[in-house]
């Protein structure tokens, strides 16, 4: 039996909107509010995807394998991976493939547009990546890397236990309130200037409630 | 703050729409008259029996822009509906409130409360801003009264009263409103609402800028997921879009009296506008409905300061705003929904 029926996977890359702010996690996915805000919070827009961010040249001990399925049945999280590598392996370590000789160490290459940010929102969305191929293909996957566009380089993400407890944890407490179907309130400290959702989710309604009543004291009040 | 986009209101019977890539192209028996952008457009509003091809509503299904098809009259005909409409959590608790009259209670008095308060601004803004206003003394007595009942639906103990209330203050404020056109008076005159057909100019004018925010409203409701016709205060009829009149309550004076009453005032319409029809109903004509349509449009671009929220919003964003608004209070981001109120 699979923990999670069938028709609540979770989109995998939830988990960095889930990570930087519940309410506009819960604005895109329960709520499914506004198609073009929510690519504009991907930041999926395919023309800047123009530069691979791996080795073009074809190596005879490195596989990549573009858009990949992933799904962990455990954690009830479904998506896609832009890029995994597989590494040949000389010491016998790691999995083997269908169509080629020898074994393999597999990594998620997660791309991103801008810097590295300042909360683990992209750690959490490759660690999420790292569990589901490890559970889809039985590897050990010590190791991820985070390309940044911005800074035109790889960042590598070691796979400690620490980062995997915690992301678990994300996936478990998404799963809790996409149960609830409840959007919680926006977080009194974050910065929401900058938030592409800011205009459906008023977070000032929610973080300095105005009571209606006393709202419309006021309004009848005045001028008169 | 989300931006506000054009609406294309399509009044030519003869011209076909059609898709180009991203673009929105208007055909003129075969020839090309005008293309947008669809990232440039909120909605699409045709009078009339103009076409439109599958490939266009996609597109607009897609981006979120509001393909509406209404008679030259302004007479709902179909509307164009995407893959993915509303959100079922949201709806749902929309019928548990309406189905509970203690909660459907309280939505209704601010819809009222807020009718009643803008409406009675006009009232005092035109005593204050025109001198020469006949009547002052009677409409400064409705403009009392009108505050009295604005304090009484807020205390209304049940929908019934609650009625009686908005009945008596509709009355009163449509009782004064002849005294707010200034001009022409032997072509521009009030005595009270005639709606199908209308039976005058300023009812002419008054219907067809309400069908107008009608639409509005609708596809402001539609845009944030909640269903148009189940509403509060308005009673539950089949055909009837019950939320959107509701929410249409509290906009109807500010932002469809007003208009009617500058066009009049400011003499941007006259008499030669209107058909008088063998039956005594009132057209406009073509040129008319035009005319209207564009100065609605430019009335749109007008920035107000939003009461509740504070933020600076075009106009034409209001009715988005309060079903924003309504869909937070439904999910109980709020205590309670807040009208707009205008001062």
């Amino acid at each position: 039996m699979d923990k999670y029926d069938e028709k609540i996977y979770l989109p995998l890359s939830g988990i960095q909107h889930f990570v930087f702010c519940k309410r506009q996690w819960a604005l895109i996915h329960i709520e499914r509010q506004w198609k073009e805000n929510m690519l504009t919070v991907e930041g999926k827009n395919l023309h800047e995807r123009a530069d691979d961010p791996y080795e073009k040249e074809k190596r005879s001990d490195l596989i990549v394998s573009r858009a990949m399925p992933l799904i962990s049945k455990k954690l009830g999280i479904q998506g896609v991976a832009d890029i995994v590598e597989f590494e040949k392996t000389i010491d016998g370590k790691g999995i083997r493939i269908r169509d080629y000789d020898g074994f393999w160490l597999p990594h998620p290459v997660e791309y991103k547009r801008g810097i590295p940010k300042s909360d683990q929102s992209d750690e959490a969305q490759l660690c999420l990546q790292v569990l589901c191929l490890e559970e889809m293909m039985g590897a050990n996957i010590d190791k991820a890397y985070l390309y940044y566009h911005q800074k035109r380089r790889r960042t590598r993400i070691k796979m400690e236990s620490e980062l995997r407890e915690w992301t678990v944890s994300m996936a478990k407490e998404m799963h809790e309130l996409f149960e609830k179907g409840l959007t919680p309130p926006a977080e009194k400290n974050k910065k929401c200037g900058n938030c592409s959702m800011k205009e459906l989710c008023f977070p000032r309604l929610t973080k300095k409630a105005r009571p209606v009543s006393n709202y419309i004291n006021e309004m009848m009040k005045e001028g008169e | 703050m989300r931006k506000l986009l054009n609406t294309l209101y399509i009044t030519n019977p003869d011209v076909y729409l059609s898709r180009e890539g991203e673009q929105v192209v208007v055909k003129n028996e075969g020839k090309k008259s005008i293309a947008v952008p669809i990232h440039n457009l909120e909605g699409i509003i045709s009078f009339g029996y103009c076409g439109a091809s599958p490939a266009l509503m996609g597109l607009c299904a897609e981006k979120g822009v509001s393909v509406t098809f209404l008679t030259e009259y302004g007479k709902y005909l179909a509307s164009v509906q995407g893959p993915f409409s509303g959100n079922i959590l949201l709806r749902k608790e929309q019928f548990r409130i309406a189905e509970d009259s203690e909660r459907r209670l309280g939505v209704s008095v601010n819809f009222i409360v807020a009718k009643i308060m803008n409406s009675r601004t006009v009232l005092k803004r035109a005593i204050r801003d025109y001198e020469e206003i006949a009547g002052k003394q009677q409409i400064s007595f409705v403009v009392e009264r009108l505050g009295r009942q604005a304090e009484n639906a807020r205390h209304a103990l049940n929908e019934d009263e609650l009625r009686g209330i908005e009945g008596d203050a509709a009355k009163m404020y449509f009782g004064v409103f002849d005294n707010l056109i200034l001009h022409e008076k032997e072509s521009f005159f009030f005595h009270g609402r005639s709606r199908r057909p209308p039976l005058d100019n300023m009812n002419a004018l008054l219907s067809f800028t309400y069908v107008l925010l009608a639409h509005e409203v609708k596809s402001a409701i539609e845009a944030v997921g909640l269903d148009p016709a189940a509403g509060f205060f308005h009673k539950d009829r089949p055909g009837r879009n019950g939320l959107a009149l509701d929410m249409m309550e509290e906009l109807r004076a500010y932002l469809a009296d007003r208009f009617v009453l500058s066009l009049v005032n400011r003499r941007q319409v006259s008499a030669k506008d209107f058909v008088v029809k063998e039956n005594r109903a009132i057209l406009m004509d073509d040129d008319m409905r035009k005319k209207l349509l564009t100065e609605w449009q430019k009335r749109k671009r007008i920035d107000i300061k939003h009461p509740y929220t504070k933020e600076k919003i075009s106009l034409g964003l209001l009715p988005y705003i309060q079903a924003q608004l309504m869909a937070r209070f439904i999910r109980g981001d709020i205590d309670g929904y807040p009208p707009f109120l205008w001062r």
